[in-house]
């Protein structure tokens, strides 16, 4: 049985200027133990994503439709009580920002601690006990006076570690990592992939890592889905994907791939501005940046399998030419 | 630490000394004690008397060196109306307005932070609409009609509550007090709650703003992506955080309230200092201003210097620094 079962997810958020879509028909399938890299600009729905799994959308967003299922169990609906009881203990997140996860005014061992004894009924010493091991699984050095310490007290690199470890304390089956080493230096963004990797497949964990930077996922991902506006607009094995994109987005992520010596310049290859997700274009949502629109991206390309294990919408996909 | 709390006290001697000159002399462009104090009949010898006995013969510079050599010895000089050290005066009456400011200070956290918790999580709720109403109208209305109204509505209409003074007292661990009668508690009810009004509107708001900020926190999101109850999550992880803005705030007020009850003491005739103030203030009985206003310098710098502690006990981020240094 799979781990998780995304179908048609939608996710709105009801704001005042409008309804913004970030999340607008999402299906995947994730195996246990597979690692999927969840790829795509800024805004395009993958925290908004990872959220609906958690079931953590506050308003004004709402799941407004489609399906997630965990190990066949559905998500969406289930009772809160329920939802708890999988997040952090069977789900596990680790957010974006290393900075600002941790509680300021906590000690890591308090937070720690408490994420073991939501779920498990501990002896405090076994949860403290466990809380440190956790630290050291994820290479952080002398654990026992780490868990003394305030958030405050650690650099960025430690702080993304003690949250990874947390991710990891109660053996989740499925990790959600979001981008966990965009706001760290290179070496420690290394290290820190590894770390990830390795605890996963110790565990047997099944993992969506998150990410705009396609280079990051390629040797990390068994899979990979490219986002756009909302939606999954190619999927695929990660050597597919890369050395065959279809889409032209991915062809354009690819492009802005930053090689190793320029990393940290931003390379904008894909023409255009990010969408804006109150005024998406009718049709299809990337045709006004795409070299290849033409008449039939007016209407909203559906999901089709030019291969086997592959999926993708577009109409004019790279490899077949233009029609004139 | 300590480093941090020498240092603090000599800053506050120094605010001492500053004050002690400001509110002499200030004290002194007032008015004449004279005229307030002895007989416009008296005869020229007994008011000549009466001048040399109070000390004002002498040039207003040595009457305040005077005024320091007492100070240090805790002597402000005598009351010009109730002939008693003014000091003692004032301690004498400093209980009643302490377990007044006490009990407004308790009735501010015991309401506020419950009623702007819940405002902060459920802004939407019509409740929450009507917590947020009430602290304006506890804002903007003024205490001594408040507090009428409430003599009004509880003493005279309904009957419920004496309307003047303080009621019996009791002694328990050592301390006096009337919150320990019956009778001392219903004497206590309204003043406390007409000098809380104001703050019950400042916890409300200063904890819906500090919920409403930290509901929004990664930290927030993530106590929840770990699985925590939500009542962990609000009891600890919110609360804590919106305690520390909330005690500040509350902490410095404290000082407020014990030195501008004077309204709430005057309207309900309750025996404290604030009441002695107007009344030694209408007879310009200066030992006894000049003593008042020495110890709320004191007690405020005392407080000050109690929040700061107490802040960075709160705030481990603010604690490191204290260490650094
Ligand atoms: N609370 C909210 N209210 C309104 N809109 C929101 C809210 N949260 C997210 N959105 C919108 O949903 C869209 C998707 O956001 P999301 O955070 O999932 O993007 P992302 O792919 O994770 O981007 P990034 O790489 O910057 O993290 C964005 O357009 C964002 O503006
Ligand atoms: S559907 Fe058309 S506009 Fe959209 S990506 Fe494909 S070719 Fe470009
Ligand atoms: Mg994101």
């Amino acid at each position: 049985m799979s781990v998780l079962e995304v179908a048609g997810l939608r996710t709105h958020f009801f704001t005042r200027a409008g309804v913004v879509k970030a999340v607008d028909g999402v299906d995947f399938t994730l195996q246990r133990g597979e690692v999927m890299g969840l790829v795509g600009e800024s805004g395009s729905g993958k925290t908004v994503t990872g959220f609906s799994i958690l079931g953590l959308v506050d308003p004004p967003g709402r799941i407004v439709g489609g399906s997630i299922r965990y190990r066949g169990e559905e998500l969406v609906g289930a009772p809160d009580e329920r939802l708890r009881e999988l997040r952090g203990n069977r789900i596990a997140m680790i957010f974006q920002d290393p900075m600002m996860t941790l509680n300021p005014v906590l000690r890591i061992d308090t937070q720690m601690v408490e994420a073991i004894q939501a779920h498990e009924r501990v002896p405090k010493k076994a949860a403290w006990e466990r809380a440190r091991d956790g630290l050291g699984q994820v290479g952080i050095p002398s654990p026992e006076e780490r868990l003394r310490a305030y958030p405050h007290q650690l650099s960025g690199g430690m702080r993304q570690r003690v949250t990874i470890a947390i991710a990891f304390l109660n053996a989740p089956e499925l990790i959600i990592a979001d981008e966990p080493t965009t706001a760290l230096d290179v070496t420690i963004q290394a290290q820190i992939i590894y770390q990830a990797q390795k605890v996963c497949r110790e565990r047997g964990a099944a993992m969506i890592w998150i990410t705009h930077d396609l280079a990051v996922v390629a040797g990390l991902a068994d899979r990979i889905c490219v986002m756009y506006a909302g939606r999954i607009v190619e999927a695929g094995p990660t050597d597919d994907v890369i050395d065959r994109p279809l889409h032209p987005y991915t062809v354009g992520l690819l492009g802005s791939v930053p090689s190793a010596n320029k990393r940290g310049q931003r390379l904008n290859q894909i023409p255009g501005m990010t969408p804006n997700m109150l005024a998406l274009p009718k049709g299809c949502a990337f045709r006004e940046r795409c070299a290849r629109a033409g008449d039939a991206c007016l209407a909203e390309p559906g999901i089709t399998e030019p291969a086997a294990g592959r999926a993708l919408r577009c109409f004019h996909p790279h490899g077949i030419e233009v029609p004139a | 630490m300590t480093v941090f709390i020498i240092r603090r006290l000599l800053q506050a001697a120094l605010v001492v000394l500053l004050m002690s000159l400001i509110v002499f002399f200030g004290v002194n462009v007032i008015g004449d004690p004279i005229d307030m104090l002895i007989n416009p009949e008296a005869d020229q010898a007994e008011i000549e008397r009466a001048i040399k006995a109070l000390g004002l013969d002498r040039p207003i510079g040595e009457q305040y060196l005077f005024f320091l050599k007492g100070v240090a010895t805790g002597d402000f000089g005598r009351s010009f109306i109730f002939g008693e050290p003014a000091l003692k005066l004032i301690l004498h009456h400093m209980p009643a307005t302490v377990e007044l400011a006490l009990t407004a200070l308790i009735l501010a956290i015991l309401i506020g932070i419950p009623l702007g918790l819940f405002a902060g999580l459920y802004p939407d709720h019509p409740v929450s609409r009507a917590i947020m109403a009430g602290s304006i109208l506890g804002f903007s209305l003024p205490t001594f009609w408040v507090g009428l109204m409430m003599i009004i509505l509880f003493a005279v209409v309904l009957g419920w509550l004496p309307a003047t003074g303080r009621g019996d007292t009791a002694v328990f661990l050592g301390i006096k007090s009337s919150a320990f009668t019956r009778d001392g508690l219903s004497h206590l009810a309204m003043p406390a709650l007409n000098l809380a009004l104001l703050k019950i509107s400042l916890v409300i708001r200063l904890t819906r703003a500090g919920a409403r900020e930290a509901m929004h926190q990664d930290y927030i999101k993530f106590a929840r992506a770990k699985g925590l109850r939500t009542r962990r999550v609000i009891g600890v992880h919110l609360l804590k955080n919106i305690m520390i803005p909330v005690v500040t705030v509350l902490g410095l007020e404290f000082g407020n309230l014990l030195a501008f009850s004077v309204v709430t003491e005057s309207i309900f005739a309750w025996p404290g200092m604030g009441k002695l103030l107007i009344e030694s203030l209408l007879q310009l009985d200066r030992p006894v201003v000049v003593a008042y206003l020495m110890i709320i310098v004191v007690v405020f710098v005392i407080i000050n210097l109690a929040v700061d502690i107490l802040y960075s006990i709160l705030d481990p981020r603010v604690r490191l620094r204290e260490q650094g240094t």
